[in-house]
This record gives C-alpha cells, sequence and structure tokens, in this order.
C-alpha cells in the first residue's frame, strides 16, 4: 500500500490499546476519526478514558469527524533523535485542534505537503496511513 | 520553614557516557560524600532521602554507603520537574520532625542508548532504558515520531512565538548568556564563547529549536544536605535557609508535552505559574527581592517561559525582557543561570542549580552575584508536579 510522503516508519506505529483507547483505533482501521463525548455533560475528550474531567461522569457515545482540524502548533524535525528516524527527515509534527469536536487536539503528522509551506491556524483534513494489516494512523494535510 | 541546606557536592561532570568505568552508584556516592563533607558532617548522621524520579534507588544508597537507619524516604513523582522540589521535600521532613539530615540527590549515566533525549521513543524506537514503556496514551503520541522531550518543547515554543512574537534572537540570548557563565567555571563542560552567527548557523534539531536551544547530555550526580536550622548553626558552612518550597501546578497542565491538551490560556507556558503563586504565598516576598534565579534550562524557551510564570516579566514579554539584558551577569537586574545552567555547565536535571544557588548565598559562586540575599530555585518545565524553592542568605 501506498504510504503518505512525509510519514514516520511504520516501526514506531505499534500500538497498546487499553478498552477505553480501543474502539479509537478500529474506527481508525476502517477510516474514520471518532472522538469520546461524555454523555453526561457534552465534553469531548482526547485521549479516550474512563472519567469526563469535566463532570467525572464515565458513559461515553462515538462522535465521528468529518475530519477537518486547524494547526494549533508544531515542529519540523529536522534531526532525528534515534536512528529509525533518520530516511523520515524531515517531518513535521503538529498539534491538530478539532473545531467540531469542542477543540480537543490530536498529536499527528502533517503529510503530502511541503513542511516549510506550515503555519499555525492552518485549516488540514485528516488522510489515512496503513501503517499494517488493519492498523491505520490519522494524518493531516493541508486542506482545499 | 525551620530548614538549611548545609552542604552541596557533585561528582565531576561528563559528557554522555564518558563516566565509564565509573559506575553510577560510584558517582552518586562521590556527590552525597562531598556534600556531607562541604557540611561537615559523616554518613553516620543521615537519617533521610528526598528525592525526585530517575536517580538511583536510596536503598541501593544507603547499604552501600553504610548509612546507620533511614527514618525518612520519599520522592517526588513526574520527571525533572521535581529537581527544586526534592530538596523542598526535605524540608517539609525536617520540619515535621521525621528526619534530621535528608539527602537530595540526582545522578544519570546516559551510556549508549540510555539517553534522556530519546525518553518517548520506546523499545522499538531505540529510546533505550530511559525510554517510557507503550501505553494507551502513548499511541496518540509515538506513531508520530515525537520522541524526545525538545521536540515536545519545540512546539510549546512555537506557540510563544506564535502568540506574542517571540524570536529565534530570544532563544539565543538565554543561550549566550548562559555560555558567558560558563566560560570562567572549570567544572563547566563548554567553555569557548557563543556568538549569534555560532547561533544561526547550528544545524536545526526541532524547528524552532537549533543545537544550542538543548541542554547538554551528560553523566554525573549532586548531592545536596538539608537539616533544622538549630543544626545549621554548627555546621561547617553559613547556612542557607529554605524559604519557601512547592510543587505540582494545574491538573489539566497533567503530563503536559505528552499529552498537549492543556488549557489553552497557559498552554505556551512552563506550567509553573500556580506553583509561583504558592512559593511567593509562603515565603511572603514577591518576584523584585529574588537577586538571582536558577531556572531550569533544558530548552532556552522554556527559561523565558518561567520568566514570565515567575513575574519577573508579564506574559508574552520574556523575549524583550531578555534582549534588554536583564537576565546577563553581572549587569542584568536577574542574572539568571550564573552556573552556566543545564545548557553550558552540565545537565544532571537540576540538581546543578540548586547547588549553584547556595554557593551565591553563601557568598561563594564563582559569578557571584553582588551581595545576594535571596534566590529562585526551579525545577523543570514537565508533567506535573513542576517545583520551585526560594533559599535565603543565613537562618
Amino acid at each position: 500500500m501506498t504510504r503518505p510522503s512525509g510519514a514516520p516508519p511504520v516501526e514506531i506505529a505499534a500500538l497498546t490499546p487499553d478498552s477505553w483507547t480501543e474502539p479509537f483505533w478500529v474506527a481508525a482501521a476502517e477510516h474514520r476519526l471518532v472522538v469520546p463525548r461524555c454523555t453526561s455533560c457534552g465534553t469531548y475528550r482526547m485521549p479516550p478514558s474512563p472519567f469526563c474531567y469535566a463532570c467525572q461522569a464515565q458513559g461515553i457515545e462515538w462522535v465521528e469527524q468529518r475530519g477537518a482540524g486547524v494547526v494549533y502548533s508544531y515542529t519540523v524535525i529536522r534531526h532525528a533523535v534515534v536512528p529509525v528516524m533518520r530516511d523520515a527527515l524531515p517531518y513535521v509534527v503538529a498539534v491538530v485542534e478539532l473545531p467540531d469536536a469542542g477543540g480537543v487536539r490530536l498529536v499527528a503528522n502533517l503529510v503530502d505537503m511541503d513542511p516549510d509551506a506550515v503555519e499555525i491556524g492552518m485549516a488540514v483534513r485528516v488522510v489515512w496511513d496503513d501503517v499494517d494489516a488493519g492498523v491505520a494512523i490519522p494524518r493531516f494535510t493541508k486542506a482545499g | 520553614m525551620n530548614a538549611a541546606v548545609v552542604g552541596v557536592g557533585s561528582s565531576q561532570y561528563f559528557k554522555r557516557g564518558q563516566s565509564l568505568p565509573q559506575t553510577n552508584l560510584e558517582l552518586v556516592g562521590t556527590a552525597i560524600l562531598g556534600a556531607l563533607d562541604d557540611a561537615g558532617l559523616s554518613v553516620r548522621d543521615v537519617d533521610g532521602f528526598a528525592l525526585y524520579s530517575f536517580g538511583l534507588d536510596p536503598a541501593l544508597v544507603a547499604q552501600t554507603l553504610g548509612i546507620p537507619e533511614v527514618r525518612f524516604s520519599a520522592m517526588l513523582t513526574g520527571g525533572g520537574g521535581g529537581a527544586a522540589g526534592s530538596v523542598g521535600l526535605a524540608a517539609t521532613a525536617i520540619a515535621a520532625g521525621m528526619a534530621d539530615v535528608v539527602v537530595s540527590y540526582m545522578t544519570l549515566q546516559q551510556a549508549g542508548l540510555r539517553r534522556f533525549g530519546a525518553s518517548f521513543a520506546g523499545s522499538a524506537g531505540g529510546g533505550g532504558q530511559y525510554s517510557a514503556p507503550p501505553s494507551p496514551e502513548g499511541d496518540f503520541v509515538r506513531p508520530s515520531g515525537l520522541l524526545g522531550p525538545g521536540q515536545m518543547f519545540s512546539i510549546l515554543a512555537r506557540r510563544h512565538m506564535h502568540l506574542y512574537g517571540t524570536r529565534r534572537e530570544h532563544f539565543a540570548e538565554v543561550a549566550i548568556s548562559t555560555r558567558n557563565n560558563a566560560i570562567p567555571r572549570d567544572t563547566a563542560l563548554m567553555r569557548s564563547p557563543l556568538t549569534l552567527d555560532d547561533y544561526f548557523d547550528a544545524r536545526m534539531i526541532s524547528d524552532p529549536l537549533c543545537l544550542y536551544d538543548y541542554c547538554l547530555e551528560c553523566d554525573g550526580a549532586v548531592a545536596v544536605v538539608t537539616t533544622s536550622v538549630e543544626r545549621a548553626r554548627d555546621l561547617r558552612q553559613p547556612p542557607v535557609s529554605v524559604l519557601a518550597t512547592a510543587n505540582g501546578g494545574n491538573g489539566r497542565w497533567g503530563q503536559a508535552i505528552t499529552w498537549m491538551n492543556m488549557d489553552d490560556e497557559y498552554f505556551a507556558s512552563s506550567g509553573h505559574r500556580p506553583v509561583a503563586k504558592q512559593l511567593y504565598g509562603m515565603a511572603g516576598i514577591g518576584p523584585g527581592e529574588v537577586d538571582v534565579a536558577e531556572l531550569y534550562d533544558h530548552f532556552t524557551p522554556m527559561v523565558l517561559m518561567q520568566l514570565e510564570d515567575y513575574g519577573f516579566c508579564p506574559i508574552g514579554e520574556s523575549g524583550r525582557f531578555v534582549e534588554d539584558g536583564n537576565i546577563r551577569f553581572p549587569t542584568g537586574s536577574l542574572p539568571v543561570n550564573t552556573h552556566g545552567g543545564n545548557l553550558s555547565e552540565a545537565y544532571i536535571i537540576g540538581m546543578t542549580h540548586v547547588k549553584e544557588a547556595v554557593e551565591q548565598l553563601r557568598g561563594t559562586a564563582v559569578n557571584q552575584v553582588r551581595d545576594a540575599q535571596v534566590a529562585l530555585v526551579t525545577g523543570g518545565p514537565a508533567s506535573i508536579p513542576v517545583s520551585s524553592l526560594l533559599l535565603r542568605r543565613g537562618t
């Protein structure tokens, strides 16, 4: 399968989900971006966790996103901290705000675009990186 | 508080991996024995340990050094945020009557791939011994290749630049002023002058942070001995009192740089704001009374954000504050990291900052701030708890 340009190697993408995060990754494998929302008070939270930080209730519903995000901040990594990352340089790691999910943020790569063209406030959309059979990681790229 | 710092000691400092064939236990033992000798005490006087994460098990230290009885042993949670607070924890134990002579220490040995700089890389990524184990929360960070603290803090730094117009020249001023302080010191690993051209010519690591925005990677140990004010008066060195200490932070600062969902209001901060408020409240003084500040400097922008969070300048104004020469020794209004810090002396996860503050208040520092009466020491901006310490000359 074709992977997006600027995405890190698959070696670092091994997942260790628990019962609260697993639905996120199951949906991701189907290329659906979902975010948990508290069924008591409507607060979104990420990563998925057993309690709402606003009201401490446990019930959640998984709200599917259109995949629209805004770059909240980012870094362009130009020097590898471990050897496995050398071939991926340079790559962009962004904190992406999801306006449709109460402004929760995801840490994600910006892919298929020039690292020097990234700006805070830039509109981005999700793209899926199939790193392994049944495992997909959400990345983002410039919208429009 | 009824507590005073009476002894400081260290091993030699080394660049990463170069302390071999000495062992980590040897490094920390050397620092502890040195600190006790500095105080005029012996291992037979020690009855407590107050630590922060990642050092070496105090049980091993106690059995090795022959400490007769341990009455208190505790550790602040979190990471390098607890550096200054570990001495605060010692003071707390002493003030509560739980121990008389408490040792705080940090030791590290980063041979091979045991690098804090890769502490979120995991075993598959080659992160080695200091790497955080895989976790469900880590799944939301590691696959993007965000693997080291410098990369994470560069995201906070970028946000600060965006919000406040902070520039790389401001980061450079932290690097250069700190280097200047290291140059006259025999203990410093980086003693050649650093110019603005050197700074801008250096390789970019995690944009906007370049090589000189990063602290050193070292091996070595530092130990600090704390006891009661009464006992301190009879010891070898002029005592340095613990005026106040605080540790913690906003709950939703949380794991901060591996989470990135901190409240927008303080995302581009050091996480220290609530701790600073607590600290000054306990001390009954404000930032205007601080004569010298030893601020945890793993990455230059985090020094800027601490200057804001500790009230030395308004939020967002730290770039201009340093541009005006305020943190320079000896001319600035607030000399910062007079020992050369983590950036240019040695990175012992912030404990060199405590040692320097004590020497400043004894009046024996290499870069002595004239008539220094009060020193601020902070632990690293990181997960909560972050911590700090206000020390005062005399008792």
